[in-house]
């Protein structure tokens, strides 16, 4: 292989890392915007909707499984902040937060006892474990188109929801100023539910898109929470777009490390440098102090 | 809907306003002795009854629990007093046993040169290992000391620039912080890589009093973890009713107000912070000589995320109240009571807390002693939301 | 009302307390109990289900059949999650206040050497579930294990790889106890066998997608195979990003690849690994009058009816332990640890999952090199691999 080929190929296998990560990052930024919660629970969204369309694969066709996961993560999402979250109104938001820690390690061990210990994924949706195509002298599996593309569409179709219809704008209003969205008249804990709901959607979306690549296990979700959360912290928290750039920077950061250095430490290098923007950047590299001055006080 | 306005890991309302409350008169200072006489009195109680019921050997998960109790009391003070939140603790931890096992563990008989004068200084010593091989390792009280100072750099490094972060940022740093130290010690052959170090030699602290978690110093281990357990909850106490512990108030009031009333923040901020670095690496130089080892997941992401969410649930600012909810917990779990429901028992438990009891159980606990007329104390209740 | 309310907190707590108390059975009469430490949950848990329910199964079956010599057998099972610091706990739980005679387990090495010094300190026999040579390099006079050597099977690999003509290899391996282990015996072997290390990486036991690590192996020339030595799941991604990338090589794997499962999961990537294992996995290509013939088919049978899954390699570490512990027991005739330890260090020729196990005071592992078999995947399954 070619220098060329080589910084390709590693591109490429960083663009697909990372375009992970970015999908749980956006799912932080969707709740965080609409209720300032950190939802550390959000890689368990991901778990859930591979296991749930696994299942769902044995008896129907796998895009009706796909679309069924998605639903019923979607509703575990909704039920979560309505039997949930809601009824905490009184509370801090670090404690909205802890208990998304709760809720993330009761989700993990619910699902062990659910299924169980073992990996399984759903087949490849288009070819099989060892088909690739070749690109400009690097070569991929055609999942990985299919993750890309699951996850472009997912966030141009988030963003023109969040833009251009007129509950994606009620959702940014109560994010802007929840006093006046509240005073226009919207109705702000459906909006967080919608939000909740929206992000465990995704979640699930993504989980099914990457099954193949990446197999389905009950403790799949902490370690992409952790990625997705660098992620959208990079980016700027509140900024979608920010968290889409911040996850493929981490994604492409490991696996640029990977051919400098031992790959025993690719998260090292990527944290190394994420602690470094920080210092410099406190808010990110998209993230405004302004915006973050209006979250905090 | 001003609880988005309230700060984010800082718990704005859950800083009680002991000083006033305590501070003042004579008969405050002694109510505020209750809970320190309390406690005092519940160890030895807690032996005897284990000991009447033959069940001693309990002892020894509760010596291991009390050294957790201490990382996340510390971890409390910094949570709920100065309203920073650390996820990265367990690192701290992780560097303070680590850096004790390395040492104590290392055979350093290679360098002859240097061994003999430290030798004869007690900072090396020869000794024998469980399979008779003669090693020349550190002394445990010198591998306290470079624990300390290991731990000390490690708080500083982050600590000071991250002083910089808040809210999330400030969380996602420490996380980071702690991923790191995690990956180099798991990748180290020099830390026993996923292995972890075993084999580390009992600690000697004065003549008749043993680091070790032999059966036959099982009882005075047990007064020793739950002494210093009680002596990081004074020495806390004090702290914050203290110049200290005044400025940090005012840092939760208002970090602005206080920078312009001539208070240093990030000066006091960085001081709480190591403070409560020092106790994680304190608590696993001990743990590591109690348990003979270590592994790499006492720097886990989610052993840092356990810590900060047992700090939550015990009320964070309520230090009394943290250390017994994580004694309790640790303890349960240590013993093995809930099986493979373990982590599950946890999760369900942490949401029922904090949902039914956000200023921890204490709180209710105390409210509704006093209504029932036995114990008076002028603590307002109020809790985590203004 | 208060006295009231103060009795009822005493007494919830005595009885809370009388709940833990062991029944303080005395060393001869009633069960035998033996412990044993899985990771049912946590990271390791694909070593420590199985485990457990091969444990449970084999004393139930063990108790149908009259127990050892008349005495019937209790298993006290606690679940680790795999962290050490439980391990440490629930040791000390099983030697101080269980009683037990001996204790099978843990599931990975790390556990097993946090405990290795306080079994052997208190006199109580250890029959890890877990590969790693360390634990029985330096040998202590308690503790034991059961599944083959990493040396042995490092030793088939590079044999294979040899004759096939390969001698530029590269070593990949996981970050937990099963990898580093086996890391080192290949690239200390690798020397005295005359094979050249091309390239050696570790990746994160939860790694998601190999693709660049493995871009790093094919970016050095010359590497004519690549060995992985890990339990985990990702070794199934290996194989799978192997064939994407266009990285043709024979793929060698270790024992820990012995789990149909990872075979399903890399589908037609699986086809053509090479890998040294025990023989439950190819029972049915056995002659009938090989001497594990037998016992493999049964167990693999009863396993696969009682629970649905199919049996693994790993299971039959903790058949084989409590295997070992029951002869030892039988042979010594008593529970006494010196005795059931002597006895266990000269058992020979007992058949197990893994091989004939024969100990010796300075071996105790107690598998030979014909423990291995290699192994190849055809057709989505375990064949025995014909150069």
């Amino acid at each position: 292989m070619g220098t060329g080929d080589l910084a390709l190929q590693y591109l490429l296998s960083g663009i697909t890392k990372g375009s992970i990560y970015a999908v749980v990052a956006i799912g932080f930024n969707l709740i965080y915007s609409a209720t300032g919660v950190l939802n550390l629970a959000q890689g368990e969204f991901i778990m859930l909707g591979g296991m749930v369309a696994v299942t769902l694969a044995h008896y129907v066709p796998l895009p009706v499984a796909v679309a069924g996961a998605v639903l019923v993560v979607t509703l575990v999402g909704c039920l979560l902040e309505w039997s949930l979250f809601r009824r905490l109104p009184n509370h801090s938001v670090l404690h909205l937060i802890i208990v998304t820690i709760g809720v993330s390690i009761v989700i993990q061990e619910a699902s062990l006892h659910i299924w169980d210990e073992k990996v399984r994924s759903l087949p490849y949706f288009t070819g099989n474990e060892v088909s690739s195509i070749h690109l400009l002298g690097a070569a991929i599996s055609p999942q990985v188109l299919w993750v890309l593309g699951t996850i472009t569409v997912a966030v141009v179709a988030l963003h023109g929801f969040l833009k251009y219809t007129l509950t994606g704008r009620a959702m940014r209003a109560c994010s802007a100023n929840p006093e006046a969205a509240m005073l226009a008249g919207i109705n702000i804990r459906n909006m967080r539910t919608l939000s909740f709901g929206l992000s465990a959607g995704l979640g699930a979306l993504a989980g099914c898109v990457i099954s193949p690549i990446t197999m389905t296990h009950y403790e799949m979700g902490a370690p992409l929470a952790i990625k997705g959360f660098a992620a959208a912290i990079l980016g700027g928290l509140g900024n979608p777009m920010g968290a889409v750039a911040g996850g493929l920077l981490v994604g492409v950061l490991e696996a640029v490390s990977v051919s400098r250095m031992p790959a025993a430490y690719n998260d090292v290098a990527a944290f190394v440098v994420l602690l470094l923007v920080l210092f410099v950047r406190p808010h990110g590299i998209f993230g405004l102090p302004s915006g973050q001055a209006v979250r905090e006080h | 809907m001003k609880r988005l306005s309230t700060g984010i890991w800082a718990d704005k309302g859950g800083i009680r306003s002991s000083v006033e409350d305590e501070g003042g008169t004579i008969a405050g200072r002694l109510r505020g002795l209750v809970p320190v006489i309390g406690f005092a009195m519940a160890v030895p109680l807690l032996h005897l009854v284990l000991r009447v019921a033959g069940t001693e050997y309990c002892l020894t998960q509760l010596t291991m629990a009390a050294y957790y109790a201490i990382v996340v009391t510390g971890l409390g003070l910094l949570m709920g007093y100065a309203g920073q939140v650390s996820l990265g603790h367990g690192a701290f931890f992780a560097l303070g046993g680590y850096t004790t096992a390395v040492l104590t563990t290392h055979d350093f008989s290679k360098w002859k040169a240097a061994t003999g004068w430290l030798q004869e200084a007690h900072i090396m010593v020869a000794r024998q290992d469980l399979y008779g091989n003669q090693l020349v390792t550190v002394t445990p009280w010198a591998a306290f000391f470079a624990a300390m100072a290991v731990a000390m750099i490690a708080g500083c490094l982050i600590g000071y620039p991250a002083l910089r972060l808040r809210g999330h940022y400030l969380a996602m740093a420490t996380l980071g912080f702690g991923l790191i130290v995690a990956k180099l010690l798991v990748g180290s052959n020099l830390t026993g890589a996923a292995d972890g170090l075993n084999g580390v030699p009992e600690w000697i602290l004065m003549p008749g009093l043993v680091v070790s978690g032999k059966v036959p110093v099982r009882v005075q281990n047990y007064y020793l973890a739950c002494g210093l357990l009680l002596v990081v909850l004074v020495l806390l106490r004090n702290t914050v009713q203290s110049r200290v512990g005044r400025a940090l108030k005012s840092i939760h009031d208002g970090e602005k107000a206080a920078n312009s009333m001539g208070i240093n923040t990030a000066a006091y901020k960085l001081k709480v912070f190591l403070l409560s670095a020092a106790l994680a690496a304190a608590a696993g130089v001990f743990f590591t000589h109690y348990t003979a080892g270590i592994g790499p997941s006492e720097a886990g992401a989610l052993k840092s995320l356990r810590y900060v969410a047992l700090a939550a649930a015990g009320g964070m600012s309520n230090l009394w109240g943290v250390a017994i909810v994580s004694l309790a917990l640790n303890y349960f779990s240590l013993r093995g009571w809930f099986g493979t429901y373990d982590n599950a028992v946890f999760g369900a438990l942490l949401i029922l807390i904090i949902s039914l009891a956000p200023a921890g159980p204490l709180q209710p606990a105390a409210a509704w002693l006093r209504r029932r007329g036995w114990w008076r104390n002028a603590q307002s209740s109020h809790h985590g939301t203004p | 009302m208060k006295p009231n309310a103060i009795s009822l907190l005493f007494s919830l707590l005595g009885s809370s307390l009388l709940m833990v108390v062991p029944s303080a059975t005395a060393a001869n009469s009633g069960p035998i109990k033996i412990g044993a430490l899985f990771s049912i949950t946590g990271p390791a848990s694909f070593l420590g289900a199985p485990e457990d329910k091969t444990a449970r199964m084999f004393i139930e079956k063990l108790n149908a059949s009259g127990g050892i010599n008349g005495r019937k057998v209790q298993l006290v099972v606690k679940d680790t999650g795999g962290s050490p610091e439980k391990a440490v706990s629930f040791a000390r739980q099983l030697i101080e206040e269980e009683r037990v005679c001996a204790i099978i387990g843990p599931s990975t090495s790390g556990e097993t050497m946090q405990i290795k010094g306080l079994c052997e300190e208190n006199k109580t026999v250890l029959v890890s579930c877990a590969a790693a040579e360390v634990i029985v390099n330096p040998v202590a006079k308690y503790v034991f294990k059961s599944p083959q050597k990493d040396s042995q099977a490092v030793l088939w690999i590079f044999k294979t790889a040899k004759a096939k003509g390969i001698t530029r290899l590269a070593l990949l391996s996981s970050n937990d106890g099963f990898g580093a282990a086996g890391k080192k015996q290949l690239e200390d072997l690798a020397k005295e066998e005359g094979m050249e290390v091309v390239v050696s990486e570790v990746y994160d036991k939860q790694a998601t997608d190999l693709t660049d690590i493995l871009t790093k192996v094919k970016s050095r020339p010359g590497v004519q195979g690549v060995v992985n030595w890990s339990i985990v799941p990702a070794q199934s991604i290996l194989a799978k990003n192997m064939r994407q990338i266009g990285l043709n090589v024979p793929l060698f794997q270790s024992h820990g690849f012995g789990n149909l499962r990872y075979v399903q999961q890399a589908g037609a990537a699986a086809e053509g690994i090479i890998f040294p294992a025990g023989r439950l996995l190819v029972v049915d290509e056995l002659p009938e009058n090989h001497p594990q013939k037998a016992l493999l088919a049964a167990y693999k049978k009863e396993y696969e009816s009682r629970y649905k899954e199919d049996a693994s390699t790993f299971g039959g570490h903790a058949y084989d332990a409590i295997l070992i512990i029951t002869e030892a027991l039988k042979k010594a005739a008593s529970t006494e640890p010196e005795k059931v330890r002597e006895a266990l260090e000269n058992l020979k020729g007992v058949v197990g999952t893994a091989g004939v196990f024969s100990f010796s005071p300075t071996d105790h592992t107690g598998l030979d090199m014909d423990a291995f078999e290699m192994l190849t995947v055809k057709d989505g399954k375990f064949t025995i691999y014909k150069p």
